[in-house]
């Protein structure tokens, strides 16, 4: 207990003293998992809203396998994307495999369907809400689902936010395809394993602490917004 | 626009047809109250007239269709106002956005409906935050701004107290003033005579009878009116 207390103290110099390598790999976890959920969204909220307000044969069982997406073992995908960006591979050539640009590929993958799923989800319910209203209007499906994107906005937020939150926490995607190179492609969650494993407590401690900070301010943020936008826009 | 034309419309779903060889003319001029018990197919009749339920079979026939890339001429208040999370001037601009109105003109056209609604001191409000009253004058103040020839309305006050319903009728018999056709399905027989010219009796899906709203109210021709002005048809 002694040495877990001291870890745990050391732990809290180096946050509080900004040390070098922690900042180091918090920046890159936060440029990482921001890229990441920046083309989920990009991706996924589109899709979410066609889905969410088109008709279309097999309409049911694209949101079925969605769904079932969002449940993607991140190990797996790191191995997929290794497959894909590897020598041997389709997209060996572009040289991708073990840097920070093959980890923001496998955490956009596994990000991607749970934005899509969720942001389908929020959108249908406004959906039925709005259908008659936006019809009788003259509204296109298309014009429909641009006007309830952004309608639903708050709830998006709140949406985004935990994608982002699932990307910062995940590390068997990204220790597969960055290969937690120190310096290059080492994050919060493979350098706690790393540092764990070596028995080198405070710095583990100090990114385990720094990792839930940030999912607890996430969290938090997403409150607010939607009780804020709640009251404001009702 | 008008006459809207509907040859035996017949509308079926779940294997019943809710409405049932229907064949009416609806003409500029007179306010329309449809009228009839629960279930007799009143709501499904104005969805089918404005357009948002497609018939079985029959026809349904604008005498003039709109232009496309024309400002929508018909519009439809439903029982309960469906607002954009936005102001409320913002909702009536949205409208007018989507009518393809053009733009410099959308503002003052918004303003202008609100003003006659009696809302624009509430323009910045965001919308949701009215009261019941309020977001459903903002539903009438959004249809009045596309300047339409024909205005449905399916039991716009059944949610509002009596004070916010007087305010309701008001601003659609200032609609019928200037000039659009006002089709209205109620549940409030008064309601029927205080805004109707008038009335159209749907029961089971058919159209049992039409008459002026004097004579209704006074003579019904037909048993099943006579017997649903007594309170003895519920359904």
């Amino acid at each position: 207990m002694n040495s877990l207390s001291a870890a745990g103290g050391q732990a809290l110099q180096l946050i509080a003293e900004a040390d070098p390598k922690l900042t180091e790999i918090v920046l890159l976890s936060l440029r990482v998992s921001l890229s990441a959920v920046a083309i989920a969204c990009a991706v996924g909220l589109p899709v979410g809203a066609a889905i969410a307000v088109g008709r279309f044969p097999g309409r049911h069982s694209v949101i079925v396998v969605l769904n079932a997406l969002m449940g993607l073992p991140p190990v797996v995908v790191g191995l997929l994307v290794y497959l894909l960006l590897s020598r041997a591979g389709p997209l060996g050539e572009m040289g991708l495999l073990f840097t920070p640009s093959a980890m923001v590929i496998a955490q956009a993958i596994l990000v991607t369907p749970i934005i899509a799923a969720l942001a389908r989800q929020v959108i249908e319910d406004a959906w039925g809400e709005y259908r008659e209203q936006l019809r009788s209007l003259g509204e296109t499906r298309l014009g429909a689902a641009m006007t309830l994107l952004w309608d639903v906005r708050y709830s998006l937020v709140t949406l985004v936010l935990a994608g982002f939150g699932r990307a910062a926490a995940e590390v068997g995607a990204v220790i597969i395809v960055g290969g937690n190179i120190d310096g290059v492609t080492r994050v919060m969650t493979t350098a706690i394993a790393l540092e764990t494993s070596k028995g080198d407590l405070p710095l583990a401690l100090g990114l385990g602490l720094v990792l839930l900070t940030i999912v607890l301010a996430l969290n938090a943020a997403a409150y607010v917004v939607k009780e804020t936008a709640q009251r404001r826009y009702g | 626009m008008l006459p809207l034309r509907l040859h035996e419309v017949v509308f079926a779903a779940g294997g019943r047809r809710i409405i049932d060889s229907v064949t009416l003319d609806i003409h500029p001029g007179l306010r329309c109250m449809i009228v009839g018990p629960n279930g007799a197919g009143k709501s499904v009749l104005l969805r089918l007239c404005h357009g948002l339920l497609h018939p079985t079979s029959g026809t349904i026939r604008w005498h003039a269709h709109e232009v496309d890339g024309a400002p929508r001429r018909q519009a439809m208040v439903f029982q309960r106002p469906v607002m954009l999370r936005r102001s409320a001037i913002a909702n009536v601009v949205y409208a007018l956005r989507v009518a393809r109105v053009p733009r410099d003109t959308r503002v003052e056209r918004a303003r202008e409906a609100l003003r006659k609604v009696g809302l624009d001191a509430l323009a910045s409000s965001p919308a949701r935050v009215l009261s019941g009253g309020e977001q459903q004058r903002l539903a009438l103040a959004r249809a009045w701004a596309l300047k339409p020839r024909v205005l449905f309305l399916d039991e716009p006050s059944a949610s509002l107290d009596p004070g916010a319903t007087h305010e309701i009728e008001k601003v659609i018999n200032a609609m019928h003033e200037s000039g659009t056709k006002i089709v209205m399905v109620t549940h409030n027989l008064g309601q029927a005579r205080r805004l109707g010219d008038e009335i159209l009796f749907l029961h089971q899906g058919h159209l049992v009878e039409r008459a002026p709203v004097a004579r209704f109210f006074r003579h019904p021709q037909s048993p099943e009116a006579a017997q649903f002005l007594e309170g003895e048809l519920p359904w």
